[in-house]
């Protein structure tokens, strides 16, 4: 008689062995195999015997409140990697100066003059008494600014050895480029031109950020550094934001004060 | 009536953080279990959990929304383990020379007058079969705690560990027969 091997028995019983029948009937008249399996079952069932400490209906809270502060830390260790001091970033200050210069300032030039409509930022979902919530304007595009340094930031500092997938970064940029849009063509309709020229180049980054592959080789993410780099994009956009930072006035105090 | 996961995913996905608790406090439980019965350890397994959901967190952009999402969490707690097994594994054998006692953990099994009966209530079992367990390697362990106490089947199994259905039903096999070989004196009637 050929007795049934051990791994057909290990499978036999985990109910993957093809002929069950087979093996059932082998075992019906084999007492060998048949005290085999009786202590492969033995075993197994001192192995199920082994405890689990028992965590309580409150250990998701637990988990929970230490999970948070890990997205705390790590929301908060995004935005201050944008503030250490990195060499291309200094490299970049001078340029950044005069950038300062012909970036002008974005949020004063989005309040509506005299005569001009405010159709673009009224389809933004901004009320168009814009002169009285100068404040809530320049929060909402002050975080469009940030949203947008982070998505770039995130990949300017990524530095890995293999590939990096970059899928959710491409999410948000996606996200953004409507936004972008729409206040680039506010800016060019309030004829500031230096303004939608920054705006222009930053989409024109986050659409190609849109459409790269989903997983970039170091040398992809090296080519896109480089170029946000040479470019000085978020220095401009940093600067653009700080300025508008600056313009989140107290509601009341010199609402309507231009830049 | 209670909101699917899918619903509360989806909200996470958009930035709530309060629906990722909710999410959170659902899976920590499961992912605990399966997590010490991967590790035997305790304190690993609150490591696992913690980086698991860290992980899943990081990842939500990714999760394919007409996948379960306690299935992908899953996967991600196993991963997680399967790394914290490995690196101990590699550690311990960086740090301990090889010694052959310690290696036949058979020389070291209590005398043979101890009935299953009598083990079967003393901790001498539970230190037995973790040692067992321990002494499995990190694709065996991981084949043997899925199919074994998580009840997936081979082809799941296999893509988890990133190899052939075959490979996997090998690894859950080797598993058994390793554990078999360290705990049968303990389960074998007295002569």
């Amino acid at each position: 008689m050929n007795h049934l091997k051990e791994e057909q028995l290990v499978l036999y019983y985990y109910g993957e062995e093809g002929d069950t029948l087979t093996a059932e009937r082998h075992l019906e008249v084999c007492g060998q195999c048949r005290e085999l399996y009786s202590c492969l079952q033995r075993v197994l069932n001192v192995v199920d015997s082994l405890p689990v400490p028992e965590r309580g209906a409150e250990y998701g809270l637990q988990v929970w409140q230490r999970l948070e502060r890990q997205i705390a830390g790590r929301r908060g260790a995004r935005w201050t990697a944008w503030l250490r001091p990195v060499p291309w970033r200094w490299a970049a200050a001078g340029a950044a100066l005069a950038a300062l210069l012909v970036t002008a300032f974005l949020a004063g030039r989005y309040y509506p003059q005299a005569g001009r409509p405010a159709v673009q930022l009224a389809s933004a979902g901004l009320r168009p008494d814009l002169q009285a919530n100068q404040g809530v304007l320049m929060v909402a595009v002050g975080d469009y600014l940030d949203r947008s340094q982070m998505v770039l930031i995130e990949l300017a500092n990524a530095n890995p050895k293999a590939g990096l997938d970059i899928s959710a970064e491409q999410a948000r940029a996606g996200d953004l480029v409507s936004e972008t849009r729409l206040y680039r063509q506010t800016a060019a309709h309030t004829g500031d031109t230096a303004v939608a020229s920054v705006l222009d180049e930053l989409e024109r980054v986050l659409l190609d950020i849109t459409h790269a592959p989903s997983e970039l080789t170091p040398e992809q993410l090296a080519t896109l550094r480089n170029r946000l780099e040479a470019e000085g994009i978020l220095f401009k956009i940093r600067v653009l934001g700080s300025n508008v930072r600056n313009q989140e006035l107290p509601a009341g105090t010199t609402a309507g004060q231009k830049l | 009536m209670e909101l699917s996961d899918a619903t509360f995913v989806a909200r996470a996905r958009s930035g709530d953080t309060g629906a990722f608790r909710v999410l959170v406090e659902r899976h920590s439980r499961t992912l605990f279990r399966m997590a010490f019965r991967m590790t035997g350890n305790e304190s690993d397994a609150e490591d696992v959990v913690q980086e698991s959901l860290l992980r899943a967190y990081k990842q939500l952009a990714k999760f394919d929304e007409r996948a379960a999402f306690g299935t992908w969490l899953y996967r991600i707690a196993m991963n997680c383990s399967l790394d914290l097994v490995r690196a101990r594994k590699r550690r311990s054998e960086q740090l301990a020379p090889s010694d052959p006692e310690m290696d036949d953990p058979l020389l070291s099994l209590p005398s043979g007058d101890a009935t299953p009966d009598r083990l079967a209530m003393s901790g001498e079992v539970r230190d037995r079969v973790t040692e067992a367990m321990n002494d499995l390697s990190a694709s065996e362990r991981t084949a043997f705690v899925l199919r074994h106490f998580e009840g997936m089947c081979i082809e799941d199994v296999s893509r988890v560990l990133g190899c052939q259905p075959g490979a996997a039903k090998h690894s859950v096999f080797r598993a058994v027969q390793k554990l078999r070989r360290a705990l049968e004196p303990l389960v074998s009637p007295a002569k």
